[in-house]
């Protein structure tokens, strides 16, 4: 099963997207930790899209795509913007108590990300910067 | 979000609903509140918020050393499991202060 949702690049989408995605995985009946895990790394990743590689500009679009074969869920998110979203250095680590120490506020999306799903990858397709997970619904 | 104090010292942040990057930034606005300096304690209840992104828990983050260098406790209570497993994945369970209760966050 597929689905296909285009996301205009502002952070109040955010919700669509999360709704999207929940309703989409109803069909696999996973348990409501699970959904709640695949719907917050989709969210992590979009929203850095949006903020970060598009600059919240609402007339900027993404393509998530969902396909659930059996148990495997396979995410894409496509970015048409310039930047190159590439993870460069690799699964980002987190160091928790210097985190809580200096206040920080942002580093902890894409830590996420590589947390709750089995897989994560981003690569160039057409110039353009495609992120992949996927996960096992089990 | 709604704000109740039990005391003049005690201040109770009750969240709702989806606490995203878009809705993230009316959290920065209540945590930056001046008053909350004053207080011991500042309880967090999630009984009625159904997700937090890392948005939501960076705000957190990024109040807590001013709060707690003023001396104010932040202890979280209510979490549904869903959103405590997020905090149990960056490891947050182990440094925050988390309750079950209300009661269990009061004495703490």
């Amino acid at each position: 099963m597929t689905s296909r949702l285009r996301v205009y690049c502002s952070c109040h989408n955010l919700q669509q997207v999360r709704d999207f995605v929940r309703h989409f995985l109803l069909v696999a009946s996973p348990s409501e930790r699970l959904v709640n895990q695949v719907v917050l790394a989709i969210d992590e990743v979009v929203a850095n899209f949006i903020i970060h590689s598009n600059g919240e500009n609402a007339d900027h679009f993404l393509d998530l795509s969902l396909a659930l074969q059996d148990t495997r869920l396979d995410v894409e998110i496509e970015d048409y913007s310039a930047t190159n979203f590439t993870l460069a250095g690799g699964t980002p680590t987190l160091d928790m108590p210097a985190h809580l120490r200096q206040g920080q506020r942002g580093g902890l999306g894409l830590v996420l990300v590589s947390r709750l799903m089995d897989q994560v990858a981003y690569f160039e397709r057409n110039a353009h910067t495609v992120c992949h997970l996927s996960k096992t619904l089990s | 979000m709604k704000i109740t104090s039990h005391t003049t010292t005690i201040v109770t942040l009750a969240l709702e609903g989806e606490l995203d990057a878009s809705s993230a930034i009316k959290l920065d606005a209540e945590l930056a509140q001046p008053a909350l300096l004053t207080c011991d304690k500042v309880l967090v209840n999630f009984q009625q918020l159904s997700y937090i992104s890392s948005a939501g828990i960076g705000m957190f983050l990024s109040h807590l050393p001013r709060l707690q260098g003023a001396g104010v406790k932040v202890v979280f209570f209510n979490l549904p499991e869903k959103i405590l497993n997020v905090f149990e994945i960056l490891g947050l369970d182990a440094l925050l202060h988390l309750a079950v209760t209300e009661q269990d966050a009061l004495v703490r």
